[in-house]
């Protein structure tokens, strides 16, 4: 099906790379590409461009970039909530991806689908916002690339929290079971929605694949080296029909959850959080029920996620993939590839803009203007 | 009378039900943070954060309810439900059927539903009358914040399971957390019923019993016949009609299991014409229900219903008329005339 966009100058180019080899300057460039087209998103986020929920995956594309590299167009993705860079990675079009999650019907999937829901056929690639849904789906793709395609492998990118769905363990197992081309990404950004995901889980990811007979790599997700060298040899693998395998990622989520989120708030303007949320604490505390040591803990864990919050984004500020690769390039490299990605992306950004400017968002029958 | 938010009154009435009953207590994703009112009041045991793990906390929801607790198991959206389906339809909506009777679910599952800001057509399902269509589960779906308040204490003070609906529409700090109300770029007025987000709430909230509905305007001339969104819907519609000489009867069923048949019969009766404004998909739901109820009473009453017909699309303006809106409401109160 003819996807129509207001693209009139066909799709950008994709970045090609060739597996097996790491060329740091073509994957640098997927990055910078991926990063221009989230943060385009963010800012139109919170221009009120972008109706609903947004989650970028700033922050995620040393694990997306490394891991597509090895990737061919037989191959299947099988995406979460933060699939922007992936679905550009892996050659979407920028302006059909951004108008649609700008809510136009000119976009990649007519408007039905907007950020959490994307579908692309032609790239086998889709997105499912059901925490650890991609697990599943992955392991159904790889029974068919096992019968119809060998060779081909599926990857199924989701956190760390997503591993306490069911249905991902449950994927984890049939694909071992099966010995099927599946490669289960886990991107650990420490934060599940806003609870802080060790509170609520036992035993850590790495442990977790291993008791199911998964063979895992562990790589920084900051570096995409790392991550490119560990995902090798599991894609590797898998490609060889020799089964599943489990690369463990770590990484930082700058923008939170998605845009908006509480915690980020609380800490970029703890003033006016603590002016929403103090008084009604202040009422719990005072109200009948609970004892008093009932409530100093209550409080107490209010604060201490406050406090993680602070610790885990003063970390992360060093955990900025797309930073920790420019050493990799060439003096002069970065800069030179940015400015064209950029020059390349801009108008694209401007473009899909003005397809939604003017748009009064909610309550009527009417789409951007034309 | 205190004047609150539709979630402030929730929790006023969970808060109440906490204090007097040490049996009730709270857990699912995020509730530390969501509820953080009552953790402050009540301590980390009776407010619990979950992993994302929608069947283990719905089915331990069960377990805990059979073992002397009362726990409302939280989830952000009823969509997420569908992950652990079964904890509802074979275990907490089974049990105490397949136990003669004898062993109560005293459970309720809260969360969040429906549409209007666009969060897409996997995050914005009313699934109530999917819900309501399984044997022995009471769903409840309260329209302002006096009603969330009576409707929670009725579901804490009794022993049944019930699944309590909050139409994310109508709760700001759902609207902030999902929607991105805290952005100032957003504006909201247009779509939010400024009455079902606010309102007076009682200091001590009294009891509100399920399968009553209510009356929100009296009109001779046709019965608009909703729930949660919907009603404030069709008060919108009801003062257009009022204009062109129509007086429309607006009623809110508040709950869609169990079912004030005698509240829609009456409406039928009085009116002669019926229509039914539900968020939920047409086929194989309440309004279907509705029309099946008034075929068996024999009344001659017309009916038409405004209701989802197609997965619930992203782009707002094509979500916008996927929904019950007043325009599509008119349209169908005008074609019985």
């Amino acid at each position: 099906m003819r996807v129509p966009t207001r693209l009139q100058r066909g799709p950008l180019a994709r970045p090609r790379v060739t597996p097996a080899e790491f060329d740091a300057a073509t994957i640098y460039r997927l990055m910078v590409r991926m990063r221009l087209v989230d943060e385009a998103l963010v800012q139109a986020w919170h221009d009120g461009l972008v109706p609903g929920e947004y989650h970028s995956g700033i922050g995620e594309e040393g694990i997306n970039a490394g891991v597509l590299a090895h990737l061919n167009e037989r191959d299947t993705q099988h995406l979460d909530h933060r699939n922007t860079p992936p679905f550009i990675g892996r050659g979407a079009d920028p302006e059909a991806l951004m108008l649609e999650v700008l809510g136009s019907e000119q976009g990649m999937n007519h408007g039905m689908a907007g950020h959490m829901h994307l579908l692309e056929p032609e790239l086998g690639t889709g997105c499912d916002g059901i925490v650890g849904a991609g697990g599943p789906l992955a392991v159904g793709a790889a029974i068919s690339h096992a019968m119809r395609n060998p060779g081909a492998v599926a990857v199924a990118f989701h956190g760390e929290a997503s591993m306490n769905a069911g249905m991902l363990m449950e994927a984890y197992n049939m694909a071992v079971a099966w010995k099927l081309p599946v490669v289960f990404v886990c991107k650990d950004n420490k934060w599940s929605i806003t609870t802080y995901s060790s509170d609520v889980t036992g035993g850590t990811p790495v442990e977790r694949a291993r008791g199911f007979g998964l063979p895992v790599e562990t790589a920084n997700g900051d570096r995409v080296e790392d991550v490119f060298a560990a995902a090798g040899r599991l894609i590797e693998r898998a490609r060889a029909g020799k089964g599943p395998g489990f690369l463990y990622a770590t990484c930082h989520r700058p923008g939170g959850h998605f845009e908006g989120d509480g915690l980020v708030r609380l800490l970029r303007t703890p003033l006016v959080m603590a002016a929403a949320w103090g008084p009604g604490l202040k009422d719990g505390v005072r109200a009948e029920g609970g004892g008093a040591a009932q409530k100093a803990g209550g409080v107490g864990e209010i604060t201490k996620r406050g406090a993680r919050a602070a610790r885990d984004w003063a970390i992360g500020s060093t955990m900025d993939p797309l930073a920790n690769a420019r050493p990799l390039l060439a003096v002069g490299e970065a800069d030179r590839i940015e400015a064209q990605e950029r020059a390349e992306i801009e108008p694209v950004i401007t473009a899909a803009r003005a397809a939604v400017a003017g748009r009064p968002v909610f309550g009527t029958p009417k789409g951007g203007t034309k | 009378m205190t004047i609150m938010t539709l979630d402030q009154a929730v929790d006023h009435a969970l808060g109440q039900a906490m204090a007097a009953d040490d049996r009730v207590l709270t857990w699912g994703e995020d509730v530390r943070l969501l509820r953080r009112n009552l953790l402050a009041r009540f301590g980390n045991d009776r407010v619990r954060d979950t992993p994302i793990s929608e069947g283990a906390f719905m089915y331990a929801g069960i377990g805990a309810a059979m073992a002397g607790l009362k726990p409302v198991v939280e989830l952000y959206m009823i969509d997420f439900a569908a992950v652990g389906w079964s904890a509802i339809v074979n275990g907490a909506a089974k049990f105490r059927d397949f136990s003669g009777g004898r062993w109560d679910i005293p459970l309720v599952i809260r969360a969040g539903a429906g549409a209007w800001y666009t969060d897409g057509g996997q995050h914005e399902q009313a699934h109530w009358g999917t819900l309501a269509a399984y044997p022995s589960i009471t769903v409840v779906v309260p329209s302002t914040p006096a009603d969330a308040a009576g409707l929670m204490l009725t579901a804490l003070q009794g022993d049944e399971f019930v699944v309590f609906l909050t139409p994310k529409l109508l709760d700001i700090q759902m609207l902030e957390y999902l929607a991105g109300d805290s952005r100032k770029t957003v504006d909201f007025t247009s779509i939010i019923p400024a009455d079902g987000i606010r309102g007076e709430v009682p200091a001590v909230v009294e009891p509100i019993p399920f399968g009553t509905a209510a009356v929100r305007r009296e009109g001779s001339d046709v019965a608009l016949i909703s729930l949660a969104v919907g009603v404030h819907r069709c008060l919108e519609a009801a003062e257009v009609l009022a204009g062109e000489g129509i007086q429309a009867e607006v009623v809110d069923l508040r709950t869609v299991a169990p079912l004030d048949r005698e509240a829609i019969l009456a409406a039928a009766a009085k009116t002669g014409r019926v229509v039914v404004v539900d968020e939920d998909y047409s086929r194989a739901g309440l309004t279907g229900e509705v029309a099946a109820l008034l075929l068996e009473s024999g009344t001659q009453a017309k009916y038409a219903r405004v209701a989802v017909e197609q997965t619930i699309p992203f782009a707002p303006h094509l979500e916008h008329a996927a929904l019950p809106n007043v325009d599509r409401i008119l349209a169908a109160v005008r074609g019985l005339a």
